[in-house]
């Protein structure tokens, strides 16, 4: 999968399941100041990527995650 | 040193006869009911199909999904009405309320449509597969929180459980902060969302609901002998309370005076009133004497009237102690008929009525009661509303727990 089709699918859910406005997600999009995702948030994003990706992410694998951007990278290394 | 008065300077509510008060007063005194048959969920394998919904609500689009999905349905209806209450209190939602404001909710079962989804998540896909957010929604104070957050309030805060007369308590303990000078204002008030599946099968089978499938809108009809029970209700109400000092220097209408409270417990079966109402007889004392009143001075009384065969024998011959002869003179009335019980939402619900009640000079009606039960035999104002002038108000709440919370409102 190409990183632009997991972007694409990382926007389809932050739009649709989370309801965050299409037009803030972005690659440079800041996870917790642009989208208002906060720790509890992070929990339900990473449980909705490994549904949709049918992968497992360590906690530990998140920890240099905070944009939009770096969130498909890591994705798109484990698919 | 006289106590200060405390004056409940804004209202709001959503409940099953109407997301606003103009709409549910309007209602209220024209004797509709707002008990339908249940469209949330599937009914199919429940034997109580109808209850009190709130109605065109859609909380997407008022507070945005990004934040809706966040909470319970119980939290979005409290956001709901404490936001009209505090606009109609002529007070800025945009501004940060601060460490003079305090917040006092009631709730019975707090975010229990949240509990019961993570339960089923659990059962299906594990642990692993539980919503995050579930803690957060379904404890009891999350409303009292999330409420809070939205608009700044600061100072302290209370979420009281005690099952159908939380409000009540809630409204009871705010004035007592007021009076006492905690602080100068209190958003106070309950939020119930318990129409949900498990939540029905569960009252079912302790036989307290009506199960009148056939006729959802007559089910509920306290004092009357065809009574079978309570019918479930959802919604929340917000009163806005403040020493009558700070409402005159502000320059905010008043609607009325929340002069008393009686909070006594039965102390004797989980479910069942005390003989008699022998805890509800000390709570209306209480109450009346703490608003400085004798018992006859009390005007009118918006009972717990729960429709319950229990209840309503109970409570009737609670009043008859209190008042003596004066009991068969004093107009008296159930709104649950048309409501269907909020449990937690109860309370500050029947706070609004009867300070509407005593302001607008309009009893609303007890409907339903076509035949009443012998035991019952008060003036319960039945189906249709009385224009009276009154100076003096009672709510009577009651829950499960043996829990009675009774408050005394005076016109001025």
């Amino acid at each position: 999968m190409e990183t632009n089709e997991v972007f694409e699918k990382v926007k389809g859910l932050f739009v649709e399941d989370l309801g965050i406005d299409e037009s803030k997600v972005t690659m440079d999009a800041k996870l917790e100041e642009d989208l208002e995702i906060d720790s509890l948030g992070i929990v339900e994003v990473v449980m909705a990527f490994e549904d949709e990706f049918d992968i497992e992410i360590d906690d530990e694998e998140l920890a240099d995650v905070s944009t939009v951007g770096q969130a498909v990278n890591l994705l798109h290394s484990k698919i | 040193m006289s106590k200060r008065r405390v004056v409940v300077t804004g209202l709001g509510t959503i409940n099953p006869l109407g997301n606003n008060v103009a709409d549910s007063w309007e209602k209220l005194i024209n004797g509709d009911s707002g008990i339908d048959y249940i469209t949330s969920f599937d009914t199919e394998d429940l034997p109580v199909k109808f209850a009190g919904e709130v109605k065109g609500f859609d909380a997407n689009e008022y507070m945005g999904k990004q934040h809706a999905r966040k909470l319970d349905r119980s939290s979005h209806l409290s956001i709901y009405a404490t936001e009209k209450a505090l606009k109609d209190a002529g007070l800025d939602t945009k501004n940060r309320l601060g460490p003079n404001v305090g917040i006092v909710l009631g709730t019975g079962i707090g975010g229990i449509s949240t509990t019961e989804q993570a339960v089923r998540t659990f059962d299906e896909r594990g642990a692993s597969r539980i919503n995050p957010l579930a803690i957060t929604q379904l404890m009891p104070n999350s409303s009292t929180g999330q409420v809070a957050i939205k608009f700044g309030i600061e100072g302290p805060s209370l979420t009281i459980t005690t099952a159908c007369a939380a409000s009540a308590n809630a409204v009871g303990e705010a004035k007592n902060m007021i009076q006492n000078g905690v602080v100068d204002m209190v958003i106070a008030g309950g939020t119930e969302s318990g129409t949900t599946s498990m939540t029905i099968g569960a009252f079912s089978q302790i036989r307290a609901l009506s199960t009148n499938n056939e006729n959802p809108k007559e089910a509920c009809r306290p004092f009357d002998k065809e009574r079978d029970g309570f019918v479930m209700g959802e919604g929340s109400t917000v009163l806005v309370m403040e020493s009558e000092e700070s409402a005159l220097s502000r320059g905010a209408r008043i609607y009325g005076y929340v002069a008393g409270y009686g909070s006594t417990t039965d102390a004797y079966h989980i479910t069942a009133p005390a003989e008699g109402g022998k805890g509800a007889v000390v709570a209306m004392q209480k109450a009346i004497a703490d608003a400085g009143l004798t018992k006859d001075e009390v005007d009118y009384i918006n009972a717990h009237g729960t429709s319950t065969p229990a209840n309503d024998k109970n409570e009737t011959a609670a009043i008859k102690t209190v008042f003596g002869e004066r009991a068969y003179e004093i107009d008296i009335s159930s709104t649950k008929s048309m409501t269907g019980h909020l449990l937690g939402g109860g309370g500050a619900f029947e706070a609004m009525v009867s300070v509407l009640t005593l302001k607008n000079g309009v009893i609303p009606p007890t409907i339903n009661l076509n035949n009443p039960d012998e035991e019952c035999d008060l003036k319960y104002t039945p189906n249709n509303a009385i224009k009276k002038e009154l100076s003096t108000a009672m709510s009577n709440s009651f829950g499960f727990g043996g829990h009675n919370g009774v408050l005394v409102f005076k016109k001025d």
